[in-house]
């Protein structure tokens, strides 16, 4: 099975201080460290299992500069075949529906039964999966965590339901499916994987190889743009309790009851 | 020959005893030597190791460890026995050689033995025999009626070995029966009227037996002495030819396990021996993944244990109920060898060590990552057995292959971005130092900037990050400070050690950090280098290269309480009893045992208390670095058992010189419900509170002017 995997280089929320800019309108971004969403490698993950079980090859490609190479790098550490590089000056900017367009020229050019995406980025708004998968007109299942596959032609995709239950339904390839975190446990990649990936040329494609209009993409094509950016008022403080013990069990027992965690 | 024929003479059956016996030798060797053919064969297809330097010292060793019992007595009973059963065998090793020749030939006698040696000789094994005699029957009772815990074999591991070990045990008794009745009726016949007096030592075996046969007709006696022989022989080279097959091929291996051990324990084995650092890129695969993997030397250690389960009975992942015994990783093993390079039949090689698919699957990834290489196994083993190598190489291996717990997946991916297991920024390393009250007391630079520091205090991730442990950080720069140690920090360049990073088998993240760290190190000038930290003193001392001598703030309280520059007001709190609380990586791994102890002793006032588990024996405390991160399997916290021990030492103040050991304890005084009776303080946060601050010679006046803290420089003395 080829299977293609989208993937983003974003902040990584746990080794950063994420603060405002001094302008307001983004976050300073000068000391972050980044890595791979982490959705997306958990996707990656997904299509080497899939691949160790039934062949194929796994792609990872990425939108963006030359920065997000290391991405790339370290998921073809992990197993992938193939990394590229979707770069082009047309396409910073690009909203959702951009992002999606290119990766749908992307799709078009190559021959790909399955398309992974994350379930969504960490600093983004889960549009590109289902945008994709409407533009290619392909079938889409979102918040995947599990996928059987049935005899080439189909797949058993699992999803879970707000409270707890499961639901599992049958997709016609070639498909997009949005992947939850926690379908699998990522393989760890350590730094001699990497190292071993270093030196190996990632090829990249623009707007012209992949017959993507500039003007519908990037800026120019955006039709969402941000506004704002800000760190929400802290809300009001926890509530202490200064009751005995009896008297707080008794009171967090009734509070917690009135939001509906007991039942 | 008087009396009764010779064993050789005798015709029993078809052929003379001289051809029976030559053939029974004939056999016997070379079944034994086909058996240890067959055994070596891993040995020869595994990884290299270097253990061919330094003959004399590995024979003295051999002296100490081997001939000398060393470790023996750690375990009263248990180690006396096994010190009276060795020396026996010793003893009987020249006796059993020469009878198994006069079988051949009656008139043999080893050399050095024919004239008055012969007889004292003789009495000396009459003795040997009926020690090792006994001690087999009380090792019987012990396997059959006292079942100490150790030698339990819990269901998850397999079957118990009580049966094999008795069978064995009992043809060595048999062993020393017939060999005392071949000698006994041979006296019996000679003691009868007319012939000359052979003396037996008194009360022994053979003395007995002999006193028991004295009115045994000659005939009998020629019948008993032939069969004695002949069961002697027998059980012999059975003997022999068994134990290539379970845990007393340490009696023939034990030597050259001693011989080839680890002379440096405390530096970690290299990826792959015969390969430089720098080459390591070329190295396919790292650790071990298969039985092959492993080095000669350590499958030598999997025939050598004698499963004694000291090793188990030690270990602090065993006795919480993590999936970890270290005993089994090595009987596990040798089963395996057995199994897969059978004595009669194809090896077949190549099945994975790791994961619960096929057979070949012995280890589990829980219990290969249970380990905190704290080291108490390796303290214990009497003949020398490897396990932190065996552990980080296996290890390596599932790193290598990216099967990595997630727990661990993110503090190592945050030391691969910021260099610390915290993820937090660089910029923020120095932040313990930098409040405006702590630089007023104690300024604490950067190193290499505007000053030329001496001394470099590596502080290390969790002291730099962790709120509580800043405590120690900042206790130690003072005490820096109060003798004048011309000091600086790395700050923003230091990164982690990577002490835990090496043993959690991560050695490429390991070099980088190494790397950075030792580049920063010779940029700043520095002649040595401090820490407060046993893990990353052990990095520096024993895993990075090229860098200034490294010092462990204990050592050097310790220096200083001597030269008089560390003065300490008395304890106040007279209900207060201490005890030392051993960190691995100060102790057991860098002998610092008397250092920390010392500093104690020489505080006023302070009562000190020995938990029964110190020095060599000291009882993890949870285990640090990235293991503060591992989500373990565990019915209990080892900090907990420990904080329990000290507790019922009669302390009620914990004291450790280790930030890991103090999160564990203190997290453990908490889950023990010991708050408010147990209380834990760093070794430099007790002496930075004791210490007198009023140096002697210094004026009150200067004193006071100079405040809480004397600023660093070499003529105020």
């Amino acid at each position: 099975m080829e299977i293609l995997v989208c993937a983003r280089r974003v902040p990584d929320t746990s080794e950063n201080e994420i603060q405002l800019n001094s302008a307001g309108n983004d976050i300073e971004r000068d000391e972050l460290v980044y890595s791979i969403n982490e959705a997306d490698n958990y996707a990656v993950e997904e299509a080497l299992q899939i691949v160790a079980r039934v062949g194929g090859t796994v792609t990872v490609a990425t939108v963006g500069g030359e920065d997000d190479e290391e991405i790339l790098r370290r998921e073809m550490a992990m197993g992938a075949n193939h990394g590229v590089l979707i770069t082009d000056e047309a396409f910073i900017g690009s909203d959702g529906r951009g992002i999606a367009t290119i990766l749908k020229g992307f799709v078009q050019r190559g021959k790909y039964d399955l398309i992974l995406t994350g379930i969504q980025a960490e600093d983004g708004g889960a549009q590109v999966g289902g945008m994709l998968a409407a533009l290619l007109d392909y079938p889409f299942a979102s918040l995947v965590n599990s996928i059987e596959v049935m005899d080439g032609k189909k797949l058993k995709v699992s999803r879970e339901i707000e409270g707890g239950n499961k639901e599992i339904n049958e997709i016609d390839l070639p498909c997009v499916l949005s992947i939850q975190t926690g379908i699998n446990e990522p393989r760890y990649v350590g730094m001699k994987g990497i190292r071993q990936v270093a030196s190996l040329p990632i090829p990249t494609c623009g707007a012209a190889d992949l017959g993507v209009d500039a003007s519908a993409v990037g800026e120019t094509g955006a039709k969402v743009k941000r506004v704002d950016y800000f760190v929400p008022a802290l809300g009001k403080g926890a509530e202490i309790l200064h009751g005995g013990r009896e008297e707080n069990v008794d009171k967090v027992l009734e509070l917690v009851t009135a939001k509906g965690g007991l039942k | 020959m008087v009396g009764i024929e010779s064993a050789s003479q005798v015709t029993p059956w078809l052929v003379t005893g001289r051809t029976l016996f030559l053939i029974i030798h004939v056999l016997g060797i070379s079944c034994f030597a086909y058996i240890v053919a067959r055994r070596m064969v891993p040995l020869l297809r595994a990884e290299r190791d270097f253990r061919f330097d330094h003959p004399w010292l590995r024979l003295g060793r051999v002296l100490k460890f081997w001939l000398g019992q060393w470790k023996q007595p750690r375990y009263k009973l248990a180690g006396t026995l096994h010190i009276f059963i060795f020396a026996g065998f010793i003893v009987l090793a020249v006796r059993a050689f020469s009878v198994l020749i006069v079988g051949v030939s009656e008139n043999f006698v080893m050399p050095g033995l024919a004239g008055r040696a012969g007889p004292i000789y003789d009495i000396i094994t009459d003795y040997a025999a009926t020690i090792v005699f006994f001690c087999m029957v009380i090792a019987v009772m012990r396997r059959l009626v006292f079942k100490p815990a150790r030698y339990a074999v819990p269901a998850r591991y397999g079957k118990a070995q009580t049966a094999d070990a008795i069978f064995l045990l009992s043809l060595i008794a048999i062993l020393m029966v017939a060999d005392s009745l071949f000698a006994a009726a041979k006296a019996a016949a000679q003691s009868q009227p007319g012939q000359s007096i052979e003396t037996l030592a008194a009360f022994s075996l053979p003395w007995i037996l002999q006193k028991a046969l004295a009115s045994t007709s000659l005939p009998t006696l020629g019948r008993l002495y032939f069969g004695a022989y002949l069961v002697h022989e027998l059980t012999f080279y059975f003997l022999l030819c068994y134990r290539p097959f379970g845990i007393q091929f340490h009696v023939e291996t034990s030597l050259f396990n001693i011989y080839f051990a680890k002379l440096d324990r405390e530096i970690l084995k290299p990826v792959r021996w015969g390969v430089a650092e720098e080459h390591l890129d070329q190295v396919k695969s790292f650790g071990v993944k298969t039985f092959e993997d492993f080095t000669w030397k350590h499958i030598l250690d999997f025939y050598s244990c004698a499963d004694c389960g000291r090793c188990s009975d030690n270990c602090p992942a065993n006795a919480v109920g993590r999936p970890l015994s270290p005993r089994f990783i090595t009987v596990k093993a040798r089963d395996y060898s057995f199994q897969h390079y059978p004595v009669v039949g194809r090896a077949n090689n190549g099945t994975p060590l790791i994961g619960n698919k096929g057979s070949g699957n012995i280890y589990s990834a829980d219990e290969i990552w249970s380990c905190t290489t704290c080291g108490a196994c390796e303290a214990e083993c009497p003949l020398l057995v490897e396990y932190i190598d065996k552990i980080v190489d296996l290890r390596r291996g599932m790193v290598d292959d990216g099967n990595v717990p997630q727990s661990l997946q993110k503090p190592l991916k945050a030391l691969e971005s910021r260099g610390n297991p915290y993820g937090k920024m660089e910029k923020k390393k120095a932040d313990w130092a930098n409040t405006k009250e702590f630089q007023q007391v104690c300024p604490v630079e950067t190193v290499g900037k505007s000053n030329n520091a001496d001394t470099l205090y590596f502080v290390d991730s969790i002291t730099s990050y962790d709120d509580r442990m800043q405590s120690i950080g900042r206790a130690t720069a003072k005490i820096l400070n109060h003798v004048g140690e011309n000091f600086g920090i790395l700050g923003a360049a230091e990164r982690d050690s990577g002490h835990e990073v090496r043993r959690f088998g991560e050695e490429t993240l390991f070099m980088a950090l190494r790397g950075h760290n030792v580049d920063a190190i010779k940029a700043s000038g520095v002649q040595r280098i401090v820490t407060a930290d046993p893990h990353a003193y052990n990095a520096l001392k024993h895993d990075y290269k090229d860098v200034p001598p490294v010092e462990h703030i204990s050592q050097l309280i310790s220096r200083e309480v001597k030269t008089g520059k560390i003065k300490f007001n008395p304890i106040e709190n007279e209900n207060s009893v201490y005890a030392y609380h051993d960190p691995c990586y100060l102790g057991r791994h860098n002998q610092i045992y008397d250092d920390p102890r010392d500093v104690l002793d020489a505080i006023p006032g302070l009562k000190r208390v020995e938990m029964t588990r110190s020095r060599d024996r000291s009882f993890c405390c949870g285990g640090g670095g990235l293991m503060l991160f591992y989500e373990p399997k565990e019915d209990q916290r080892m900090g907990v058992k420990r904080v329990q021990m000290a507790a019922e030492a009669g302390a009620n103040v914990m004291v450790t010189a280790c930030p890991f050991c103090m999160v564990n304890i203190e997290d453990a005084i908490k889950v023990a419900g010991l708050e408010g009776k147990m209380t834990a303080i760093d070794l430099a946060e007790l002496v930075d509170q004791q210490i007198a601050r009023e140096r002697p010679g210094l004026k009150e006046k200067d004193a006071a002017e100079s405040k809480e803290c004397v600023v660093a420089s070499s003529n105020t003395q």
